[in-house]
């Protein structure tokens, strides 16, 4: 082992906290912008001792920190990262720096709360991914509620405060059995262990309506058609940051909780409501790709394209095979890089034009090249185009959901192409023919400076890397994967054998597995 | 249980002595200044609050082994000491409460304290008891004294119809109580908590006298914690009793009778839990999602936290349904959370009503973020932990209570009780939409005419526990586990 850092998955998780503290205390708003910029990115670079130390190949937990919370309910502090989760602290960490400098650039009022409540957002965000236990990850991911529901309903746009009461009502509803479910699941089993339930058989009555529970929460929160209709609002409504991390790191606490949570733990309901869960992720990448076909708001259309990248997360996530689930995992990173930037480049043109429709612009090729080039970039990323990160994951997902049930896989290919149809609409009202609007040319729309740059070239570079070496990434991702998956089968074995005491057996074949 | 009666362990009783004698304390304290020009006589609250942190102290103090007395009427154990902290800490913040704003009310300050300190002591009698008469003592010492509290503006009209209409229900209330007791006795022969369950265990109790008994005693019961449909009382008498007393009552009054209630239950009548196990569920559904649905439609703060109370009342009942250990233990976690978090809430509308007034609309929220950014942000804090959610103490609290219905199998109730807490989430954001989104008016606060230092005190107090029980539990439960673990009078 490298060096090893003790408590480097709580130093992670609450710096940003500690940020949040110092942030508020300090005078000055100058003061206050830096010092988030600084938490943040102190948090990025201590987040990339995960990927240095990294021990290659190793399936389980690493850095992991343990320790008892509440005694009598045995509610235990566990922190730990896999392949799994690796790439989505990094996302989380990766994205709030540019977040935060883009609030730095283009937000001016009452900056000291704005910030708190982003880094304490960034703390919630980051537990989710690390909590190793089920009532640690319900806290961090409830928590994560307060600070984007002023967030939105602070900054937000002109229908800010319904956008934040309805996100903040329908994801508190939403998670509300989940308390139910994750105590029912404890009393059947005796433990919050995130991993243990992994390898653990739950009697299948339980298994029902716990995972119903399980995925209601998470499918609000993914969101998962028809539970989506909180999030147009809430991305439409929310100041540019805010959609940067509600889109590019918020719903994957919904996918992540399905590929942590539902599927593994309650196998055998998982495998019942696959087909019907699959039916929905369908319609929503569908139905999500045709509304924002309809678009006249470009950040509306986006909105509504994550409806649709999100339904393809769940396809790999319900195949629960090697290459689903790998591919999801990738494409949960591609979706919060790419929609991430996709709302960046939409946030910079609205704080120089003011509007976001479509119809307002048209020529900008000619008058703002760098913009547009970046743009299509990012759009291009966005559809899949090959040679970028979009395909990696969405290709390896098809594969993984042919092999579940072709007729998804085709309707997913269906969704690719309507993926491209809308992006390219708007890239073509936006970008070509003549400038028509005098408020388009180059002597009123200033291209891209330098600071606006620094944000959205590292973005770009890493569509690049995760398109043309995947592998960098799947290396890391696979074994956990695999582990994971070989976990499930053992113990789905283990309860269709009904001649030995079902939890003894699933831990020999655990053991075995490995 | 002890079975050595005869020598009297004063350590059982010790810490309702030292309220007793507190309570006389200030009341000497009172007469003896009487005339001069200490009118006013502005130690008094001081006095009382030495009081309640000398129990205090001796309620941690006697923490250990159990010790019951007067033939086992009355024990002290490890609940009973966690429910006096958790009265206690109702008392003290009421009493910091009260300091600038009882004078303003009603200038008998004299009265006021040692009442608080009587009314204290009652509930603390009913966390204690393992007799049905001890618990009707105890409910009528703390309902007098609570009777007199919520008329004592006279001049006020409100407060006048509060003190009123609380006395005749309650005077009913403990009509059905003693007829239930004597319907137990009928049945059992008995009114000692631990013989009215051998009478059962030994098939020699009358069942029908004695269900006719636990229903009356639910009517009672039900009456103090104001369940559904016994509650009508509530709003009324929240708004119209002087702000400080409510919100003490709002927690004391919960307290000591869920603690009896709960401990009536769980040794009293274990053996009948089928019967009433479903009772108190469908009262529990009832009451959270009457209490939660009548919220929803108030702009008078005081009567908004009266049905959210109401509500609250329903999610502590969830775990008796029960009756383990378990729930006990998440009852009393969730008593403490909520004398915090409630504590702070009418801390705000205290300091939100306006001079002569005791009760303030939600109008007077608007924009308080802009104008009070501390207070908008307390207030938000006891907002989100009364809707449940994490990090605040509302979360673990209704965590723990949840949790023993679960365990005993009633995951359906908790699943109704959760559903509840969602509508709850509702009203109270609502409130801190109004404080964050909405601009100032002319209605919003201004400069407070109630304001002063120790509310200031109370207030930083409540945020500062509200948030650290929701992150550190196991806090409260370290502090109350060595008497729960050598708790007697449960099996």
């Amino acid at each position: 082992m490298a060096l090893s850092i003790p408590y480097l998955l709580s130093i992670i998780t609450f710096l940003p906290l500690l940020g949040a503290v110092v942030v508020m205390l300090v005078p000055g708003d100058g003061a206050k912008k830096w010092l988030a910029l600084a938490t943040t990115l102190i948090t990025f670079v201590v987040s990339l001792l995960l990927w240095t130390n990294w021990q290659e190949g190793q399936a389980g937990m690493q850095f992991v920190e343990d320790a008892v919370w509440f005694a009598p309910l045995g509610i235990r502090y566990a922190l730990g990262v896999d392949g799994i989760s690796l790439f989505l602290v990094l996302l989380t960490t990766f994205l709030m720096p540019i977040a935060v400098y883009f609030s730095i650039l283009y937000v001016d009022k009452k900056i000291g709360p704005y910030m708190a409540l982003m880094l304490l957002l960034e703390t919630a965000m980051i537990g989710v991914f690390l909590a190793l236990d089920l009532v640690l990850f319900f806290v961090f991911f409830e928590a994560s509620l307060i600070p984007m529901y002023f967030l939105i309903g602070e900054w937000g746009g002109k229908n800010r405060v319904y956008a934040a009461v309805k996100f903040f009502l329908y994801t508190f509803a939403g998670s509300a059995l989940m308390v139910v479910a994750i105590l029912i699941v404890y009393y059947s089993t005796g433990t919050f262990d995130i991993m243990k339930l992994q390898s653990t058989v739950i009697p299948p009555a339980v298994q029902t309506w716990a995972f119903l529970a399980f995925a209601l929460a998470f499918a609000v929160k993914t969101p998962l058609f028809p539970f989506h209709t909180w999030l147009p609002d809430a991305h439409v409504q929310a100041p540019t940051a805010g959609s940067i991390i509600l889109a590019g790191v918020l719903l994957k606490m919904g996918t992540y909780g399905y590929l942590r949570l539902a599927m593994p733990v309650f196998p055998q309901a998982a495998e019942q409501f696959g087909p019907l869960l699959a039916i929905l992720a369908c319609v929503g990448i569908l139905y999500g790709a045709l509304v924002a076909l309809m678009q006249k708001d470009i950040k509306s259309l986006v909105a509504y394209s994550s409806v649709a990248h999100l339904g393809y997360v769940m396809l790999g996530v319900i195949a629960m095979n090697a290459q689903g689930v790998s591919g999801s995992v990738l494409q949960m990173v591609n979706h919060g890089l790419s929609t991430g930037a996709l709302f960046l480049m939409v946030g910079l043109l609205y704080e120089r034009r003011h509007t976001r429709m479509l119809d307002d612009f048209g020529g900008l090729w000619a008058s703002v090249p760098v913009y547009t080039g970046l743009f299509l970039v990012v759009a291009m990323s966005s559809a899949g185009l090959p040679g970028l990160n979009g395909f990696v994951g969405e290709f390896t997902i098809m594969l993984g959901t042919y092999e579940y049930m072709p007729i998804f896989a085709v309707l997913a290919a269906a969704g690719v192409i309507l993926a491209a149809w809308y992006l390219l609409t708007a890239f073509r009202k936006m970008a070509q023919g003549p400038i028509t609007n005098p408020a388009n040319d180059s002597s009123n729309l200033k291209d891209l400076n330098i600071k606006e740059l620094i944000m959205v070239v590292p973005l770009v570079l890493l569509f690049f890397v995760i398109g043309l070496f995947p592998n960098l990434f799947f290396d890391k991702i696979n074994p956990s994967v695999e582990a994971m998956l070989e976990t499930r089968t053992a113990v789905m074995q283990a309860a269709t054998a009904e001649q030995m005491p079902a939890l003894q057996l699933a831990e020999i074949v655990v053991t075995e597995a490995k | 249980m002890s079975s050595a009666a005869m020598e009297l362990n004063l350590n059982a009783v010790l810490p309702e002595l030292v309220m007793v004698v507190a309570a006389a304390v200030v009341m000497l304290v009172d007469i003896l200044n009487r005339g001069g020009r200490s009118v006013t006589r502005p130690f008094l609250p001081w006095v009382a609050l030495a009081g309640v942190a000398v129990t205090a102290g001796v309620s941690i103090w006697l923490l250990g082994e159990p010790v019951s007395i007067f033939q086992g009427m009355l024990i002290t154990d490890g609940r009973s000491l966690a429910l006096n902290l958790v009265t206690l800490t109702g008392a003290a913040l009421a009493i910091l409460l009260s300091i600038r704003y009882i004078p303003a009310v009603n200038n008998q300050t004299g009265e006021y304290y040692a009442l608080i300190l009587l009314i204290t002591s009652g509930m603390m009698v009913m966390g204690a008891a393992l007799d049905l008469m001890v618990v009707f003592l105890g409910l009528e010492i703390f309902s007098m004294g609570l009777y007199i509290l919520a008329g004592l503006k006279r001049s006020d009209l409100r407060s006048n119809e509060a003190a009123m209409k609380y006395f005749l229900l309650g005077a009913f209330a403990s009509a059905f109580f003693v007829y239930g007791v004597a319907f137990v006795y009928g049945a059992t022969g008995s009114t000692q908590f631990d013989a009215i369950a051998a009478a059962q265990a030994a098939g020699t109790a009358d069942l029908s006298f004695l269900y006719v008994g636990i229903a009356l005693l639910i009517a009672g019961f039900g009456f103090k914690v104001s369940l559904v449909p016994f509650h009508m009382w509530t709003p009324d008498v929240y708004q119209g009793a002087p702000t400080p007393v409510t919100a003490f009552m709002s927690i004391g009054t919960k307290a000591g009778a869920f603690a009896a209630f709960y401990r009536f239950f769980v040794t009293g009548v274990p053996d009948a839990q089928p019967v009433w196990g479903w009772a108190l569920a469908i009262l529990a559904v009832l009451t959270m999602t009457l209490g939660n649905l009548a919220a929803l439609r108030q702009t008078s703060l005081k009567r908004l936290l009266a049905y959210s109370s109401i509500a609250h009342a329903g999610y502590i009942l969830v775990g008796l349904a029960t009756a383990t250990p378990a729930a006990i233990d998440g009852a009393l976690y969730y008593l403490i959370s909520y004398a915090f978090m409630n504590m702070g809430a009418f801390a705000i509308v205290i300091l939100l009503e306006r001079q002569g007034e005791m009760d303030a609309l939600s109008n007077r929220l608007a924009g308080l973020s802009k104008t009070h950014p501390q207070l908008a942000l307390v207030m938000s804090v006891f907002m989100f932990s009364l809707a449940g959610v994490p990090p605040f103490a509302g979360f673990f609290a209704k965590f723990f209570v949840f949790a023993a219905a679960v365990e005993g199998g009633w995951s359906w109730l908790a699943a109704i009780a959760m559903l509840n807490s969602a509508i709850g989430a509702y009203y109270y954001l609502r409130i801190v939409v109004s404080m964050y989104f909405d601009e100032p008016t002319a209605e919003t606060l201004t400069e407070s005419p109630n304001y002063s230092l120790p509310i200031t005190v109370t207030l930083g107090i409540a945020a500062v526990f509200t948030i650290a029980l929701g992150v550190l539990p196991s806090l409260w439960t370290n502090l109350v586990e060595t008497g729960v673990m050598g708790t007697l009078a449960l099996r």
